[in-house]
């Protein structure tokens, strides 16, 4: 058949002016688009091949190169966008479903962006976090009901009844699931290690625990999903805490499925399965079709490894959020994830990515209301979500209901990722999302490791600093304390919904 | 094989395999710090003969390695150099090539380990060899490697 | 007056012996005995001082400051002409008698002349070439008779070398070798046959499987030689440089053992007490596990002289045994050997070669049960101590043989466990949980 003529995304511009021809271009893009040219003494560009994911502009030395935009050659006002047509091109040729990576990008509202947060001024002064202490330190799991006292020898007071048990992180950020197979060991190793510098969790996905990455085990939040790849006595023995994971925000109500091609041996010794089979992780738990169901599975895990750490469930942000979220407490779950439209991915049909689900905002925020309103919130601990980008939409969060917040484009970002969107190749040139052996060395885990903990380190500062200038010393006060938020440019039904006043609305 | 006593530092620049991505700004770190300009661009355009060179590249399949002078703290070329051009700094300890005194008589060629010292037979001397930038604080292919694979290394000698 | 460390020999061996004593810590008297008026200067630049492109002060390896550094007393043009081991003495020509605590010998290697007929002492243009004084000699003669009808008997290295220096000068001479090539005994055919030919194109003529038979006067000074074949040559000038062997004159009058050269253990001691020998007089330890011999080449004679300056100011050090090795540049061609060259048939030998006549270039590795024991690199030189390492190490090479042939042999090409211990970088940083277990407790 013939093929649909597309014109590339990206403009490769080189000023040979200041090309040196020293060829690290062309050895670098695993994408092929720089060639050496053997006639012309000069490197050339493919840029049909090009993805845009910046690796050899930020790697050539001498700044001759810049990966820009191609201009766009539709001329329709908006609708008919350049994606739009495409997409059409690419399933006229093929037949099949786009697909896509990363969190959905399209121009849809990011309610983060119109909330903004309160200072103290005067009468409620503010306090400097440089001088004062400033507590970050959050607890992810149930509460109980009361607390009892008991009375010891001599009259000493004591617990009456044992506490739930509880995850102590130090800042309110944590990684969310990313696989061993859908990144590379030196991605996990890089957010690992950057979990336990700062005092934080990491996630290990679906994918299994490699031994590589045991001795932050006791910082890794281990997912059961429906493949139930990598479950073992052992790793839920020496995880953190366990988390089924139900749905992901970039494709509620389907499952996964990492390409055999990803299943190295490696990959397939952590899975558990054999090298070069696809590894599917079916849309539903094929075990779970009610609140019952899950009750089983979350009380199976809790007796495996003695009740011992708590035991979540991750959900997708969809329409009736707050009644799921209420079956899973009932479940005995003592935390939910919740995932936002914007929540990422390493591979989604493109259409389910950007159009099935909920933004993190609002579901968090009916979520929140309907726990207090059962009198159930004290029950479990709620983490968010999906297209955080920064420490500003980390405290909105909080501020919203969230006891704490995932991050996993961003903690990418700081490895490297420049969002290109491409995961789903495995020839990411940052050596993130691939396992390739030529690529995957391209991330010093000792690097990534500091990158992200700067990361956390940075946010958490911003974030101490933010409080300070509210008033409050503690992230506690601000949590679900929608009074510390107001809207802008948002219509009443949204503001109930956020629960909270426009912005110019007093106290 | 042999102890001898000398207490300094031993600097020396070493490649981690591991994370070496290939991409030899090494080198091109290495000609533009050897330069007279120092500009990356007119280093590599009008300079000529070319500076530097004092670090060299391999590649096999996914792995590469850059390869520079280990400085070593019982250096065999200068135990075997004739006319005493290749040196050890005794107040540094790092191994100095002197051009000038160089006659090419390849000595240190055969007699270096990792194959370090690269012979210039048309001009009967010693191409450049690495200098670890004189007193730099950090030589320049360590500050140009993108992926921390280049370190610097810098240990107490017995 | 008695030296702690007394050193027979002003050379390479002397040197790296004073250092490494010192280094190691010895505090007393270092006395250095040279029979050459010259100070320090490396005798292998000769050729290079004969051809002009070192001066005659740029022939020094070792400056002032070395041995003000290393605190060592030179007496130069003082020859050594007796050995008392029981008196632990040595007595200079001169009639001075020095004392020692330990005494290295590091008296060098003679030039051999053979018994040819018509040679006598004090024949006018015949030279040997091995010292400085040799070199001044020549380039006076050359200068005062011209450069015609110039004859080096001897291919070997320090014919080759005389030679470059000579056409250096404009001096094409004719050599006369008398094995089927030059360089018999580091190179073989092959590589040998591409520094012919370029030795042809400079214009000077090899006679091979060829030696003087006689040597014919006209005066006071040399006219001409006769072949071996009757053939007669104009020599207006005669380089003898067949090669050099242990200067032994020395000992020759007392206990010590001695072979070909005087013979030390790893630890470069000879059988008498506190008397150690290194460099071109040392017969010691073969790596290679064949029997004991003299390697008479510099960096051998450099490692000798350090290890006996470590054991004499009490320090340890020991060779692992010495491999014999060249590298050398004729015109334009590098060359390097190592090891066995030319093994004899039925030893078990597997030999690899790249031969690249036209162009040049020729390499040749030489295998026994899987391991590098020698080494031919012709035009090619580059990472020529790569293959010294496989030699030291023993290294299995037996599943790399195509990477022994090219040129670009590099240390990705080594096995993995040596590349790593040659590069010594350090080991990737352990992943560890500094901030402990996000506690999963259950508080009573």
């Amino acid at each position: 058949m013939a093929r649909t003529r597309v014109a590339p995304d990206f403009a490769v511009r080189r000023d040979t002016a200041r090309c040196i021809n020293c060829k690290a271009c062309v050895r670098l893009c695993a994408n092929g688009v720089h060639v050496w040219d053997e006639v012309a003494g000069a490197p050339v560009a493919d840029e049909s091949k090009c993805v845009g994911c910046h690796f050899c502009e930020e790697h050539c030395p001498t700044r001759a190169l810049s990966i820009e935009r191609a201009p766009a050659e539709t001329t329709s006002g908006g609708h008919w966008t350049r994606s739009a047509i495409r997409g059409i091109g690419r399933q006229a040729e093929t037949g099949g479903i786009l697909l896509g990576a990363m969190g959905n990008d399209r121009p849809q509202m990011a309610y983060f962006d119109r909330l903004v947060l309160n200072a103290a001024q005067v009468t409620n002064p503010s306090i400097d976090p440089l001088r004062e202490p400033m507590e970050l330190k959050t607890f992810i799991g149930s509460r109980p009901d009361r607390i009892e006292i008991a009375r010891g020898a001599g009259g000493r007071p004591r617990l009456g009844a044992p506490l739930p048990p509880l995850l102590e992180i130090e800042t309110p950020i944590m990684f969310s699931a990313m696989s061993y197979g859908s990144i590379s060991l030196n991605a996990c190793r890089s957010l690992a290690g950057a979990a336990g510098e700062i005092g934080t969790c990491w996630n290990t996905g679906e994918g299994g625990l490699h031994p590589d990455l045991e001795s932050c085990a006791d910082r890794a939040i281990v997912q059961v999903a429906s493949g139930r790849f990598g479950v073992t006595p052992e790793y839920l023995a020496r995880a953190a805490a366990i988390e089924i994971k139900v749905g992901q925000g970039a494709k509620p109500g389907i499952g996964g499925h990492l390409p055999g091609g990803k299943v190295t041996e490696d990959v397939s010794r952590t899975r558990r399965i054999p090298v070069g089979s696809d590894a599917i992780s079916p849309a539903p738990h094929h075990d779970i079709y009610s609140i019952e169901d899950l009750k089983q599975l979350i009380f199976a895990l809790k007796e495996a490894t003695r009740y011992s750490k708590p035991v979540g469930v991750k959900i997708a942000a969809v329409h009736n959020v707050a009644s799921i979220a209420i079956g899973i407490v009932h479940a005995g779950a003592d935390f939910i994830a919740i995932d936002g439209i914007r929540g990422g991915t390493g591979a989604a049909p493109s259409v389910i990515r950007d159009h099935v689900g909920i933004p993190i905002e609002l579901a968090l925020a009916s979520v929140d209301q309907r726990l207090r309103e059962e009198g159930l919130r004290h029950r479990v601990s709620i983490i968010a979500a999906g297209g955080i980008r920064s420490s500003a939409d980390v405290l909105k969060a909080i501020a919203l209901g969230a006891d704490a917040v995932y991050i996993a484009t961003a903690a990418l970002v700081a490895l490297g990722c420049h969002v290109c969107r491409t995961c789903y190749l495995g020839k990411c040139n940052w050596g993130i999302a691939t396992q390739d052996p030529a690529l995957t060395r391209r991330l010093n885990p000792e690097v990534g490791q500091t990158r992200a903990a700067n990361l956390l380190r940075a946010w958490s500062h911003e974030i101490k600093e933010m409080l300070g200038g509210m008033g409050v010393n503690a992230i506690e006060s601000v949590r679900g304390n929608r009074d510390h938020l107001r809207g802008v440019g948002l219509s009443q039904v949204e503001l109930d919904l956020l629960g909270i006043k426009h912005a110019g609305s007093p106290w | 094989m042999v102890t001898a006593k000398a207490a300094r530092r031993r600097r020396r620049v070493a490649v981690r395999e591991e994370y070496c991505i290939g991409c030899r700004l090494c080198e091109v770190a290495c000609v533009t710090r050897h330069s007279r300009s120092r500009d990356v661009v007119a280093a590599h355009k009008t300079e000529s003969p070319r500076p530097g060179g004092g670090v060299r590249f391999e590649a096999a399949g996914p792995v590469s390695l850059a390869v520079s002078c280990r400085h070593c703290a019982d250096p065999l070329c200068v135990e075997a150099c004739l006319t005493g051009a290749m040196a050890r700094d005794p107040g540094t300890g790092r191994v100095v090539h002197d051009p000038a005194r160089c006659v090419g008589c390849w000595m240190c060629v055969m007699t270096c380990p990792t194959g370090v010292p690269r012979p210039d037979p048309a001009a009967h001397r010693l191409a450049f060899k690495c200098d670890l930038c004189g007193g730099d604080d950090l030589p320049a292919c360590v500050a140009a490697c993108p992926n921390a694979a280049a370190v610097l290394v810098e240990e107490d000698e017995p | 007056m008695t030296a702690d460390l007394l050193v027979i020999g002003h050379s390479v061996a002397a040197c790296h012996a004073a250092e490494a004593a010192r280094g190691a810590g010895l505090a007393g008297s270092l006395v250095v005995v040279g029979d050459e008026p010259a100070g320090n200067y490396s005798r292998p630049l000769i050729s290079y001082y004969l051809g002009g492109r070192l001066g005659r002060d740029e022939l020094s390896f070792r400056s002032q400051a070395f041995y003000d550094r290393n605190r060592i007393q030179v007496l130069a043009g003082r020859r050594a002409v007796a050995l008392d081991p029981a008196a632990r003495t040595v007595t200079l020509a001169d009639g001075e008698r020095l004392g020692y605590r330990s005494l290295l010998l590091a008296t060098g290697g003679e030039p051999i002349v053979p018994p040819i007929k018509g040679w006598r002492e004090g024949l006018g243009g015949v030279f040997t070439f091995t010292k400085l004084a040799d070199a001044d000699a020549l380039a006076a003669w050359l200068d005062a008779r011209g450069s015609d009808d110039c004859v080096v008997l001897g291919g070997g290295l320090i014919g080759l070398k005389a030679t470059e220096g000579l056409l250096a000068r404009g001096v094409r001479p004719r050599i006369v070798e008398l094995a089927d090539r030059v360089l018999a005994n580091t190179l073989d055919r092959e590589a040998s046959a591409i520094l012919e030919r370029r030795l042809a194109v400079a214009g000077c003529e090899v006679r091979k499987g060829r030696t003087v038979a006689e040597i014919r006067a006209g005066g006071d000074r040399v006219s001409s030689v006769v072949l071996d074949n009757g053939e007669v040559l104009p020599a207006r000038t005669l380089i003898v440089a067949i090669g050099v062997k242990p200067d032994l004159r020395l000992v020759r009058e007392t206990p010590m053992a001695v072979e070909r050269g005087i013979l030390v253990d790893s630890r470069q001691r000879t059988n008498l007490a506190g008397v150690y020998a290194a460099g071109d007089c040392a017969q010691g330890p073969d790596f290679l596990g064949l029997k004991p011999a003299v390697i008479a080449i510099w960096p051998v004679a450099a490692r000798q002289g350090r290890i006996a300056g470590l054991n004499a100011a009490g320090a340890s050090g020991e060779t692992a045994g010495a491999i014999p090795m060249n590298a050398v540049q004729i015109l334009d061609v590098p060359a390097v050997s190592f090891g066995v060259t030319n093994p004899a048939p039925g030893g078990g030998h597997e030999i690899l070669k790249r031969d690249d006549q036209a162009g040049g270039k020729y390499r040749k590795i030489v295998l026994l049960d899987g391991r590098v024991v020698g080494v031919v690199l012709v035009g090619e030189i580059d990472r020529a101590g790569l293959l010294g390492t496989l030699i030291r190490e023993r290294a299995d090479v037996s599943d790399r043989r195509d990477a022994l042939l090219r040129a670009d042999l590099g240390l990705l090409d080594l096995p993995a466990d040596l590349r790593r211990r040659l590069v010594d970088a350090p080991p990737p940083a352990p992943l560890k949980n500094s901030s402990g277990p996000a506690r999963s407790r259950s508080v009573r």
